[in-house]
């Protein structure tokens, strides 16, 4: 999207901006309604310009010539005092990272954190403001670490110059629970580093040995063992642990995981190397042990590529503020935080705050948009005395609540109280996958083998018993599954990524491969989570008319009010008499001598036949002609098209949060045999996939909001569809760009293909580990023989992956490379 | 004949230092951000005009 080309950069010296007229110098967006000029530069509102001001005053020009249109539009407005809970020092203490009264190290989130010239300004911040010492950004995280001195500014100040220069820091209840935020798992890389080190110096010793037939002087061949000895150590007892260690935990839980047989064959590897090198009688294979350790090791970290921008463990805490306004009995307000939040407490809430807990609103005029909790879009108003539920926000003037029930145990967060939540989904898939199965039956068949072997040798020459069954038990072990299947996912993940998908971890390939049913979400998922188009049902309007309609809509702020106006387009405004708003109710005025109603059918006195038939949102009657007004929903372009794909491979279901009113739309979109479910609760939703797994369905559930959060923990595989993937998504298995969505039915098929690409590549494999044995069992493999075979069977099985796997996806139409 | 002890004492130590170096680098965090690094090494020094 912002594609930094150096190129660009360079010849950014600013050029008269009146080539690229009615743009804003600032964000780039068209200067719809406001032009603002000022140094003949034009911006679009009067955000953009005040930050222009700011950045021009400090002298941080750059930030303009080092990307054009580099800032994000200031258009909202951010309220004065939104930050004001900040100066509680109690909240803020939970925000810095280290303080010592005066020197503070903060860490922020600032999603909007996007090209060269957002970092490049973040650390200039100290330019801004004296009282910052240092300002570090980490582009890949998003986050910026500020240090600043607390004596001479506040974090309420930081953050409010975050927020004026036009860099929103989010924060939310979840950066108070944290302090401690996931750390990059760096140990793998220690371990990968350390065992690449030894395997190269002891490939490197044991050379003179391959060689051995050349002639070579004793005393060599005795230092370089025990070298090779020496460099091993590291490798067995540091590099191979987590092998034994998940070996071990698998045993204890009476399961043969595939790390067991790998375990098995390093410590025998080990063990006889030793042996070997002690007795002068070999030179063991420590080589093959370190090669196939430092390939392991290397195969996992591929595997494990994590997206460390992007969070798959979200939950209420992320989208809830940290604190809210609370109004005392004497009518003072304070900021209070929400972990202290108790029943009967007064909330202030503005426009746009999130309900904290399950309410009663007590005065003002609330207009509650859900879209969070159920997905209806439209938003709810809400009388006095009426409950609100935890989730919603407020649209329009602010309102005042009364809390009944704790954060907790509201209706939508008690969702995550649901067991569902409990299960640990990686493990159940790994418990799942057929890697694990082929392990055990691997396991089994290798001891059966390296018995009859024995035997064999028993009763032929017992001196060759233990050399036969070791080299065996050396020789098939099932590195090359393991490594088969993590080359195949590393490099999936990866074409994935490029493709739009991001997968919380390897283990959802294979889960998505086994899908056998697709549930949608609708709001926002296959229809856009913006926009509307209307059908008119009843009663035509005349041209007349709809000036009529126009002049009485115009004037109201409610959205549906908002939404016929702009489709009505600018029209003759005709004057209007005894104009009424009933919130919740809908309009009445009169044009001339006619009385024009639109609302809801009871106040729009539709005859109940109608109301039954029609099911519209909005009525409108002037004098004694009904029209009905129906939003429809507009789908995402590519919808249509992939639904019409998948449906001939899957069964396909839908699950609304939103009333039956486009059941005829969608029930031809969907075409027959798909469920379609409306007015479904975010209980509702996990139970019904819950239904279907236990008639043995695999899930793949896709939803796009909170309301969905229950439906994609259970399902097999909850895909959360996102505008902008670093925006705020519920806890799931995989991200999909919604820009990407076309791709999701090769993407399907490409995690149907990798079950069969890993079979392959385990086939290839298999036949490796026959030659090695064929040797093995008569007790002829040589050192030499393991180390060439060893490399060999790993290379050319990690080319068979990867290369057959980017070929499959070229196959199906995704592309290898990344767009950036 | 010692003197290929030397060498390969030599080439263990300088092997070595590499992976001390690579240990360190990791440590250090040289590789949680790897864009921003590639961006700020173009940066200029600020320059105070006005545009």
């Amino acid at each position: 999207m912002q594609a930094v080309s150096e190129k660009e950069m360079k010849r950014q010296a600013p050029k008269p901006e009146r080539e690229q007229l009615y743009i804003c110098y600032h964000c780039g967006a068209p200067c719809v309604t406001n032009k603002i000029n000022i140094d003949e530069k034009l911006f679009c509102c009067e955000g953009c310009k005040l930050v222009y001001e700011i950045i021009n005053d400090n002298g941080l020009c750059d930030y303009y010539r080092l990307q054009s249109h580099p800032g994000l539009s200031q258009i909202k407005p951010i309220r004065n005092d939104k930050y004001a809970y900040l100066d509680d020092d109690v909240i803020a203490s939970k925000l810095y990272d280290f303080t010592d009264g005066d020197r503070t190290i903060v860490t922020f989130y600032i999603p909007g954190v996007h090209c060269t010239s957002c970092l490049w300004l973040l650390e200039h911040l100290n330019k801004l403001d004296r009282n910052i010492s240092e300002s570090r950004v980490n582009f890949t995280t998003k986050d910026v670490t500020i240090h600043f001195s607390r004596r001479k500014t506040s974090l309420r100040a930081v953050v409010e110059l975050l927020a004026t220069i036009g860099y929103e820091p989010y924060i939310s209840l979840n950066d108070t629970d944290k302090k401690n935020p996931p750390k990059y798992d760096k140990r793998r890389i220690y371990k990968l580093g350390i065992t690449g080190f030894c395997f190269g110096n002891i490939m490197m010793l044991s050379f003179p040995e391959y060689l051995a037939h050349l002639g070579i002087e004793a005393v060599y061949v005795h230092v370089f063992r025990y070298m090779s000895l020496l460099l091993s150590l590291p490798v067995f007892f540091y590099g191979a642990s987590e092998f034994f260690i998940t070996a071990w935990k698998g045993l204890q839980q009476k399961m043969l995981n595939i790390d067991a047989p790998i375990a098995l064959a390093i410590v025998i590897t080990f063990t006889r190397s030793i042996y070997e090198i002690l007795s002068n009688t070999g030179s063991g294979y420590l080589d093959s042990m370190s090669g196939i350790v430092f390939f392991m090791l290397a195969g996992r970290i591929v595997q494990e590529r994590t997206y460390r921008s992007i969070s798959f463990n979200r939950d209420y805490k992320s989208y809830f503020p940290i604190a809210v306004t609370v109004v005392l009995a004497d009518g003072v307000t304070e900021t209070k935080m929400l972990s202290n939040l108790k029943e009967k407490d007064l909330v202030l809430l503005r426009n746009d705050e999130i309900i904290p807990a399950d309410a009663i609103v007590v005065g003002g005029n609330a207009l509650i948009d859900y879209s969070f909790v159920t997905g209806e879009s439209e938003p709810v108003a809400i009388k006095r005395n009426e409950m609100v539920y935890a989730g919603g926000k407020q649209t329009g003037a602010q309102v005042t609540i009364e809390i009944i029930k704790p954060v907790a145990g509201s209706y939508l967060t008690s969702l995550w109280s649901h067991y569902a939540f409990s299960q640990d989904k990686t493990d159940n898939n790994n418990k799942d996958s057929s890697i694990h199965l082929l392990s055990k039956y691997f396991t089994w068949v290798l001891f059966s083998l390296a018995l009859i072997t024995g035997i064999y040798w028993a009763i032929h020459d017992p001196s060759k018993i233990m050399s036969s069954v070791t080299a065996m038990l050396i020789v098939a072990c099932p590195c090359a599954l393991l490594l088969s299947s993590t080359f195949t996912n590393g490099n999936l993940l990866r074409i994935f990524s490029n493709n739009g998908l991001f997968l919380r971890d390897q283990t959802v390939i294979e889960q998505l491969g086994k899908t056998d049913h697709i549930v949608f979400d609708k709001t926002g998922t296959i229809t856009q989570s913006s926009g509307h188009s209307l059908m008119l049902s009843g009663h035509q309007w005349t041209e007349e008319e709809k000036n009529m309609v126009f002049s009485v809509v115009c004037h109201s702020n409610h959205p549906n009010s908002k939404a016929l106006a702009s489709w009505l387009g600018s029209r003759t405004k005709l004057p209007i008499a005894d104009w009424v708003e009933m919130p919740g109710r809908g309009l009445e005025a009169k044009v001339g001598d006619n009385r024009i109603l639109a609302g809801s059918a009871l106040f729009a006195g539709v005859p109940k036949g109608v109301i039954n038939e029609e099911k519209a949102t909005v009525y409108v009657r002037i004098n004694d002609e009904v029209t009905s007004v129906h939003f429809l929903p507009v789908f995402r372009s590519a919808i249509p098209a992939i639904i019409h794909q998948l449906r001939r491979k899957y069964s396909l279901s839908l699950l609304s949060g939103d009333n039956d009113r486009q059941k005829k739309i969608l029930e031809e979109l969907f075409e027959k045999n798909s469920e379609l479910l409306f007015e479904q609760s975010p209980l509702d939703k996990l139970h019904y996939i819950q239904s279907l797994q236990e008639h043995g369905g695999k899930v793949l559930m896709i939803g796009d909001g909170l309301n969905d959060a229950g439906a994609l923990q259970q399902s097999n595989v909850g895909i959360t569809l996102a505008d902008d993937i670093n925006n705020f998504t519920p806890s799931c298995d995989a991200i999909l760009d919604a820009k990407k969505i076309n791709l999701l039915p090769s993407v399907l098929r490409l995690a149907v293909a990798s079950r069969y690409i890993i079979m392959l590549s385990f086939a290839v494999s298999i036949m490796y580990n026959i030659a090695g044995l064929y040797f093995a069992v008569q007790g002829l493999l040589k050192p030499m023989m393991a180390a060439i075979l060893m490399p060999c069977s790993t290379l050319s099985i990690v080319l068979i992956t990867s290369g057959v796997s980017s070929l499959v996806a070229r196959s199906f139409g995704l592309s290898l490379r990344s767009e950036e | 004949m010692s003197a290929l002890f030397v060498v390969i004492g030599v080439s263990l130590g300088v092997a070595g230092l590499f992976l001390g170096a690579f240990i360190w680098s990791v440590k250090d965090n040289q590789f949680e951000d790897q864009k921003g690094a590639a961006m700020r090494m173009l940066y200029d020094e600020t320059s105070k005009e006005k545009l």
